[in-house]
């Protein structure tokens, strides 16, 4: 199918608002818009970070999974309790896959779930004591955490313990950083928020740990990653060219990252920021307070890689100048070899997205280092300023939806016919049953790395090996004969 | 009243970010922007006014400023 003109996308979208009653039908045409690139400020054609309506299929998460299952979880040699009942914490336990190098329970704990386990009695009689009691426990059983962090659940905000209290008391006894965070699930109207409370929490009990403490041994090339989760290696490809082109990593926030190196990141040179939409908080937070700037990147797909190394490099000398050179000309052979390898497998095929953070667009430089086209964006929870990223990222009259709901999202898919759609697992399956090949972009479909050199082979890999599936031919019963096969199966 | 974090960007340019609002703008013009004082009435790229009573010396950036709308 042939790319919709601008008309023909504004036709859709008011085709697809049809059905809902007039309230919701003005509310949701806010969240739809068709890109044009000439639009300077996106608040101009897109209404972001509001609330969801009732009744509709949203596909956010809430506060609680922006601070334990995003910022807090991954910071490995800390525990984090799921403080309240036991669902939360143990329903999204290692979903994310944020690999971490340690001793599972021993020195370290990510994919661990430590839970208060609130019953009826600690609703009705508090659970302060309760908290006490575990962080006692905790400390008795794991003494090699460095420090723990109390990730309020729903109730916990509803019924008014006072964490801050129990977790003072136990940080004077234990002598390590107890970390009250307030990211009660019902705050906000996204994870988006949560991410807020957990970078005001990493200010307010970590990050001023250690000033005034000059025995760390600073080089002029100390850099972090702020904002890379390290889901199937992220974190590891992008530091490899880092450390290649001469730059020294001090902490990566918060994929396989510890809290020491979070206290130490007020001492380095730049703040390299990836995700933009989850840590920008804490960055200018950063910028002011330390005076550390921070540079905003992007690791998915050779062009745009290229593109970071130089402006990250542009911050400092000659010497990590050439750096950055040699690592481009480095992998050179590497990337040509992908893209010749996939490009004639993968040319013009057309590909919808509707993720969170900041994949909507930093993806979008990957696909088309493949010859394919993104046709249709959005982010669960994204602000305004993330669509002015991504409108510049966009191709005119291509589709940008801000908190899609479910009917909204398969209408669109109905009419684009995308050849590969890119989203969750709450959406994979009635795509895939609806016959078109898709990829889970929030943990890779248990696959990745995706970001650096290295990740792109694996993305190539992946995309094609998803999209030219031979089971795509297959999704009709032989014996029943259509004359309008899906354009899907011609492809296989 | 909203707190406004002024930061320069990389092109030099001044930076308005209203963290409630997500707000991030670029300053057009700046009444006063002298090496003795900076401030008073501030427009945005937007069109938008704003105002803040002259500050001198002159903030070093970043840094977070009380506005008014203008
Ligand atoms: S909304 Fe509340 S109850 Fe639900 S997962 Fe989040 S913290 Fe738990």
């Amino acid at each position: 199918m042939t790319n919709l003109t601008k008309e023909e996308t504004q036709a859709l979208i008011a085709e697809v608002l049809e059905i809902y009653p007039e309230k919701a039908k003005k509310d949701r045409a806010k969240h739809l818009t068709v890109n044009d690139q000439s639009v300077e400020q996106s608040k101009k054609c897109i209404t972001s970070n509001r609330k969801s309506l009732p009744g509709v299929m949203t596909i956010r998460g809430c506060a609680y999974a922006g601070s334990k299952g995003v910022v807090w979880g991954p910071i490995k040699d800390m525990i984090h309790i799921s403080h309240g009942p036991v669902g939360c914490g143990q329903y999204s336990r290692a979903g994310r896959r944020n690999y971490y190098v340690g001793t599972t329970g021993i020195n370290t704990f990510g994919t661990m779930n430590f839970t208060s386990d609130f019953q009826e009695k600690d609703i009705v009689f508090g659970g302060d004591k309760k908290l006490a009691k575990l962080i006692g426990e905790i400390e008795t059983l794991f003494p090699l955490a460095k420090g723990i962090s109390v990730q309020s659940e729903c109730p916990i905000g509803l019924i008014g313990d006072d964490i801050e209290a129990v977790s003072k008391k136990a940080s004077k006894e234990l002598n390590k950083p107890v970390v009250p965070v307030r990211c009660e699930g019902f705050r906000g109207v996204s994870q988006s928020l949560g991410h807020h409370i957990a970078n005001d929490a990493v200010r307010d009990w970590v990050l001023s740990n250690r000033d005034g403490d000059n025995s760390f041994q600073t080089t002029p090339y100390d850099v972090s990653i702020i904002g890379d989760y390290n889901i199937g290696g992220d974190a590891w490809s992008s530091r490899t060219l880092l450390e290649e082109m001469g730059l020294r990593v001090v902490a990566q926030w918060s994929g396989d990252g510890t809290l020491a190196e979070m206290e130490l990141t007020p001492k380095v040179k730049l703040n390299l920021l990836h995700c933009y939409r989850s840590m920008n908080y804490i960055s200018r937070h950063m910028e002011e307070k330390y005076g550390i700037p921070w540079v905003e990147y992007n690791f998915f797909g050779p062009t745009k890689i290229a593109e970071s190394l130089r402006k990250i490099a542009s911050y400092f000398d000659d010497t990590i100048k050439a750096g950055a050179e040699r690592v481009i000309e480095r992998y050179k052979a590497e990337y040509e070899a992908v893209i010749a390898k996939y490009k004639p497998r993968l040319q013009g095929k057309r590909v919808m997205l509707y993720i969170g953070g900041l994949r909507p667009r930093h993806v979008i430089g990957a696909y088309e280092d493949l010859g394919m086209e993104v046709v249709g964006t959005g982010y669960e929870f994204a602000h305004n300023d993330d669509y002015d990223r991504t409108i510049k990222e966009m191709g005119n009259a291509t589709l940008i939806y801000d908190d899609v709901t479910g009917y909204e999202f398969e209408e669109f898919v109905k009419k684009i016919k995308p050849d590969l759609i890119g989203s969750g697992i709450k959406e994979k399956y009635i795509f895939q049953k609806m016959g078109i090949p898709f990829r889970q972009m929030h943990s890779w479909d248990y696959s990745g790395p995706y970001h650096g050199y290295d990740g792109f082979a694996i993305f190539a890999r992946d995309m094609d090996m998803t999209l030219n599936n031979p089971c795509w031919g297959k999704m009709k019963a032989p014996w029943i004969k259509d004359e309008a096969a899906p354009a899907i199966a011609a492809a296989a | 009243m909203p707190n406004v974090m002024i930061r320069r960007k990389p092109d030099g340019k001044l930076q308005f970010y209203v963290a409630k609002q997500d707000m991030e703008e670029t300053v057009a013009t700046i009444e006063k922007d002298t090496a003795e004082e900076w401030g008073g009435a501030i427009e945005l790229t937007d069109g938008s006014k704003w105002y803040i009573d002259p500050i001198s010396p002159p903030p070093v950036f970043p840094t977070t400023l009380r506005f008014k709308r203008g």
